[in-house]
């Protein structure tokens, strides 16, 4: 579904990514993790083709994003969900216009169709929809935001692929609970290619099988858990250094309780 | 220069882009209506204002250069030659530009600086086709509508300053004032508010899209949207004055 090759990506003279390649399949789920400013975002954005490398070639679906025309490329962006990092909710639209924003835009359903599936949507994210889905997102606290920009990125027609970027940062244990599982359950019952950047590694330990770790835009470690775990590299021990107690206790509880 | 040379080139591009989209589906007819309307309403207030005050300032220093010559009678002809043609469309233009280009500039910055722009493009939008192409219509539509405003508004105080100070009777006053509304003067008269809406529609929603720096940024952009768009205003207005006294001679 989604293949990076290769790519090597800079910010005017500031390169970003080195070198990074990997795909994930159509059905896979991806944790990427590394310290702030490491380019995990920027990978998103790539795989979006918000931006293009300037070396090696992403290609989603078999097609290279970047050469595409602005039309094909909206084809494109349509099926994949993307939840950005600081929420970017439409701020002149009330909540419920935010969640079903794809739907209002893409769709044929009616304006109470729409604003059904949207309350729905608000619960399943664990909100009040009744309370908030006439507010605007600026009414609304940070944790409450990011759940209204999951749940606007959720409520489209058939994602192949959602990117996820740190998506439980600022939640409370049972929405971060929830939303986990959420992404999880789109995963492995719609066949929904799944990128999670996250820092909470204890998070990203109950449902992936597969962990990318980006060291200063390049890939330290790629592999399971228990490949991680027992990783030698340096970079990732010191990257996983502060999280190696819950990290332990993480794995001998075999808290796989999402999969 | 460099710089100069690479953004008006940017611009140009933006330019084409943005017009081109006019024509491609979908079209966002809310968006449009609602633009119209914070347009239109919203620019309303300010286009009376100034055409009251130009056209009474105009017809005050007029009356008394024609008195002199005992031609008091041919105010109503200068006035609206001097409004339609010139005066009407660049100052309604120019208030148009400072209060709407701004607004346009500050909130696609906003919503640029703040990630809401490449959201949108992540659920398949055309940023350009969703929030450039209704600001543009908006204004084709309405800078020439609150142009005919300002030019009624501004021939009116006119009137007021030729009855009440001038002696000017008033019959005499709208009888000059007709006999100039001829093709030649309105023609002019509603080419420039068309391209006018153009200018700033282009340079509010270029600047918007490439606002960078967040906040301060965004402030940055705005204020030389509204400083470009007045200035190219300006000169646009002089080459088409320009090209009207050339090639619509017969008729003015
Ligand atoms: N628009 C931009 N212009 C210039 N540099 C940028 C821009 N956006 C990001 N960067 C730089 O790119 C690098 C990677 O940024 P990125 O957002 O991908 O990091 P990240 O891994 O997601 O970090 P975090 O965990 O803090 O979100 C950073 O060093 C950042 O300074
Ligand atoms: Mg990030």
């Amino acid at each position: 579904m989604i293949e990076i090759k290769n790519i090597s990506f800079a910010y005017g003279e500031t390169p970003i990514l080195k070198n990074v390649s990997f795909s994930v399949g159509s059905s896979e789920s991806v944790v990427v993790m590394g310290p702030s400013g490491s380019g995990k975002s920027t990978i998103l954005r790539l795989i979006l083709g918000l931006e293009c490398p300037q070396t090696g070639e992403i290609l989603v679906d078999g097609k290279n994003i970047c050469h595409l025309r602005e039309k094909e490329k909206q084809e494109i962006r349509k099926n994949i969900g993307m939840v950005f990092q600081d929420g970017a909710l439409f701020d002149s639209m009330s909540v419920w216009e935010n969640v079903g924003f794809y739907l209002l835009e893409h769709s044929n359903l009616s304006i109470d169709e729409i604003g059904k599936r949207a309350v729905e949507m608000l619960g399943f994210v664990g909100l009040n929809a009744k309370e908030i889905m006439d507010k605007l997102p600026e009414q609304l606290s940070g944790g409450m935001q990011r759940r209204v920009a999951i749940g606007r990125s959720l409520l489209s027609t058939a994602p192949k692929a959602m990117l996820y970027d740190e998506p439980t940062t600022g939640l409370d244990p049972q929405s971060t609970e929830n939303v986990l599982e959420l992404i999880s359950k789109l995963n492995r019952e719609r066949q929904i290619a799944t990128i999670v950047v996250t820092h909470q590694i204890t998070d990203a330990i109950g449902f992936a099988k597969r962990f990318i770790v980006i060291i200063e835009g390049e890939i330290a470690f790629d592999g399971s858990l228990e490949e991680l775990r027992d990783s030698k590299d340096l970079k990732v021990l010191q990257f996983l250094a502060p999280f190696r107690l819950s990290f332990n206790e993480v794995l001998k509880k075999e808290f796989f309780n999402y999969t | 220069m460099k710089h100069f040379a690479y953004t008006s080139q940017e611009l140009f591009i933006f330019s084409v882009k943005t017009f081109a989209a006019i024509f491609r589906r979908p079209f966002y007819f809310t968006e449009t209506k609602e633009q119209m309307y914070l347009i239109g309403i919203g620019s309303l207030y300010l286009v009376i204002l100034t055409g009251i005050f130009a056209g009474q300032g105009f017809a005050l220093a007029f009356s008394n250069e024609l008195a002199d010559f005992g031609a008091k009678d041919y105010l109503g002809r200068i006035m609206t030659i001097a409004i339609v043609r010139e005066l009407g469309p660049v100052l309604a233009a120019l208030m148009i530009a400072a209060r709407v280009a701004s607004g346009i500039t500050a909130e696609i910055g906003a919503m640029k600086s703040s990630n809401q722009i490449n959201a949108l493009k992540s659920f398949g939008i055309d940023p350009i086709q969703k929030l450039a192409v209704p600001r543009l219509i908006a204004l084709m539509v309405m800078v020439p509508v609150l142009t005919i405003f300002c030019d009624a508004i501004a021939i009116f105080g006119g009137y007021i300053i030729a009855v009440f100070l001038a002696h000017v009777s008033g019959t005499m006053y709208f009888a000059a004032v007709k006999e100039r509304l001829i093709f030649g003067n309105l023609f002019i008269g509603i080419i420039k508010p068309i391209v006018f809406s153009f200018v700033i529609a282009f340079i509010a929603c270029y600047k918007g899209f490439t606002a960078e720096g967040g906040t301060k940024g965004v402030g940055k952009a705005t204020t030389e949207s509204v400083v470009l768009a007045s200035i190219v205003i300006l000169v646009v207005n002089f080459f088409i004055t320009k090209l009207a006294s050339t090639y619509l001679k017969g008729y003015l």
